[in-house]
């Protein structure tokens, strides 16, 4: 019996299949449960990763939700625990940010642009630079508040323990995090549109404000929101710069004495009364709710606007 | 068309009618923006120049009065209770403690959760899960302090059992490291997920081919092939937990102790620095400059660490993309 072309293959194929499944299922009882056992080992790890930093932001909530409400919004520090808030650090974060954003952003985009666009790579220098910032990122925060204090708070800038310290000290620390967030913004930028606007006549400037710029604002925009919000909650290297300083008034300029909201919070914490440390865990709640908005607004931000070529 | 080229070629040697590439006129304002561009780059090295520069003139100050010897290989840190005594080596282990019960926790849980993201999660999962543990790494670390001393350390006293002899302090450097742990573990796990990620399909598909579980995969094709990149992420990890002062400030105290102790109170190299900081210090006294040498020496460590990273890093990116 002949049976048509299109049948006999498919007997055929199913034949091989099912020799090929019987092939690869007979594997020793060992091997299996032991694979078994190792997809449920790892699904067990990522959930203590999940866990773990769930539970911390649980503790928070629950230590602090007495304490919460609108009053530490209104309320500076005080004598009292029960009438200390948070106002003056509050004002005190915005002021910094304030700061470090129009430090950092051009600093920060202006060399991404020279690295990306227009560094010759095979320049030592250039290979220097790029090494420097990477390592850069990874220096451990409370250098540069030691770097604040001997620089800037002191020395050659000796401003003094005032906002604009904490402001630079800052930008300097989140520096390389902007730079190597809008450098990878910029690469993802495919070369056709480059050199197609480079074809047309247009000058390097040009290309890079008028297309490569564009295209990569969102991008260039969540690492700078990123980087911010690691600069909201950088506490070590401004107890260094001033922030620990005690303060009761609220700063109004740039050149006035300072705290910062994490920074008032280990100040809290460190008095070691129980109604403090509520007042902390409060505070905590506070930082943590703006943080987790800001970096998950980042996060949707890239997600949302990423673009494939 | 051998001879036109002949004709050409003798042509532009003799500089006839060579066509004008360049730009017509000279564009001022486009080097000076490249200039500016520079400049910006260049704030970079001036911060490595300032930070170098800004420890090292307080440390020489230090070392005229205390040796090098002294301060490397000293075991005992008492600088100010008289007699003086400067010597780094309690606080290194310290610092060295703290990290070791750190990685205890970050490098199985990390790894763990690269080789789910990148192997094992389908996509759907993955796409939830990987941002969240960005998000969460956004976490400041005076909340991984506060957490170490208000639930680690209290939970700890509760379970701690008694043949591992008495129960941890209240400042402690096993919560502390603990704490250090949950907060290395996202840097660990998108290393390491990124350096897996990278590893080609084809690897994978052999491997399957020649009859292997998903398991062998994971652990004899894909992780050996990401081992650089793994590397990487475990060394910037412990270079993190170094340099990490709010969570050791809060949690692990501030008694210098020459052990590598979980249960007892420590200070961390960073700590003494956020420590002295904190309280009043003038210019001119010598413990303003012994927090400079601890700089330093904190510097130097996280240096050559973060170099290494770096430089393994450079190795998967160079091997797969």
């Amino acid at each position: 019996m002949r049976l048509p072309g299109s049948q006999r293959v498919r007997l055929a194929t199913a034949g091989a299949r099912a020799e090929t499944a019987g092939a690869l299922t007979r594997q020793p009882a060992g091997e299996r449960s032991r694979s078994y056992a190792f997809h449920a080992l790892l699904l067990l790890t990522i959930s203590l990763a999940v866990l773990g930093l769930a539970i911390l932001l649980i503790d928070a909530f629950i230590e602090g939700l007495p304490r919460f409400g609108l009053d530490l919004f209104t309320e500076g520090t005080s004598s009292l625990p029960e009438q200390s808030g948070f106002l003056n650090a509050i004002l005190g974060t915005l002021l910094v940010i304030g700061g470090v954003i129009v430090m950092t952003v051009p600093l920060g985009v202006g060399a991404a642009i020279y690295l990306e666009e227009y560094a010759d790579k095979d320049r030592w220098w250039n290979r220097a630079i790029e090494l420097n910032v990477q390592n850069l990122a990874a220096v451990p925060s409370i250098v540069y508040g030691i770097l604040g204090l001997a620089f800037i708070v002191r020395g050659p800038l000796d401003v003094g323990f005032v906002v604009l310290a904490g402001s630079i000290t800052l930008s300097l620390l989140v520096l390389p995090t902007v730079i190597i967030a809008a450098r990878e913004a910029i690469r993802a930028v495919p070369s056709s549109i480059r050199e197609g606007s480079l074809a047309l006549g247009a000058t390097r400037w040009q290309t890079v404000r008028r297309q490569i710029l564009p295209a990569s604002v969102p991008g260039i925009a969540t690492g700078v929101i990123l980087a911010i919000s690691r600069a909201i909650g950088e506490t070590a290297p401004l107890l260094l710069v001033g922030a620990a300083v005690f303060v009761s008034f609220n700063p109004s300029g740039f050149f006035d004495g300072y705290t910062v909201l994490p920074v008032q919070i280990f100040t809290y914490f460190s008095r070691a009364q129980d109604e403090y440390i509520v007042l902390a865990a409060a505070g905590i709640i506070v930082m943590l709710a703006l943080l987790i908005a800001m970096n998950s607004f980042a996060i949707w931000l890239r997600n949302r606007y990423e673009q494939k070529w | 068309m051998e001879a036109r080229d002949a004709i050409a070629a003798s042509g532009l040697a003799a500089g006839e009618a060579r066509p004008r590439l360049g730009a017509a006129s000279p564009r001022y304002g486009e080097r000076a923006i490249k200039a500016l561009l520079a400049v910006c780059a260049a704030v970079s090295v001036v911060t490595t120049v300032a930070i170098v520069a800004s420890l090292i003139g307080p440390t020489v100050e230090f070392f005229r009065e205390v040796g090098v010897f002294d301060f490397l290989f000293g075991t005992n840190w008492s600088p100010t209770i008289a007699p003086e005594s400067y010597g780094v080596l309690p606080l290194v282990l310290g610092t060295l403690s703290v990290t070791l019960w750190g990685l205890v926790v970050a490098v199985p849980i990390g790894l763990g959760a690269a080789i789910y993201l990148s192997e094992y999660a389908r996509p759907r999962v993955r796409k939830v899960l990987k941002p969240t543990l960005e998000v969460l790494a956004g976490i400041p670390t005076v909340a991984f302090g506060f957490f170490a001393f208000t639930f680690l350390t209290p939970l700890l006293q509760d379970i701690w059992p008694g043949f591992l002899g008495t129960e941890p302090n209240v400042f402690n450097a096993g919560a502390a490291g603990l704490a250090i742990g949950l907060l290395i573990v996202p840097i660990i796990a998108s290393i390491s997920e990124d350096a897996m990620s990278a590893v080609p399909g084809g690897l994978r598909e052999g491997a399957y081919a020649l009859g292997a579980t998903k398991m062998r995969v994971a652990l004899r094709v894909v992780f050996p092939a990401a081992l650089s990149g793994v590397a990487a992420s475990i060394v910037l990890g412990v270079s993190r937990a170094v340099g990490e002062t709010m969570v050791v400030l809060m949690a692990a105290g501030n008694t210098p102790n020459l052990s590598l102790s979980f249960s007892e109170s420590i200070q961390a190299i960073t700590a003494y620095i956020g420590v002295v900081a904190t309280g009043d210090i003038s210019t001119q006294s010598f413990e303003y400059n012994t927090i400079f040498a601890v700089g330093l020496l904190l510097f130097v460590l996280t240096l050559g660490m973060n170099l290494v990273s770096i430089r393994l890093v450079r190795r998967f990116r160079e091997v797969y993309e």
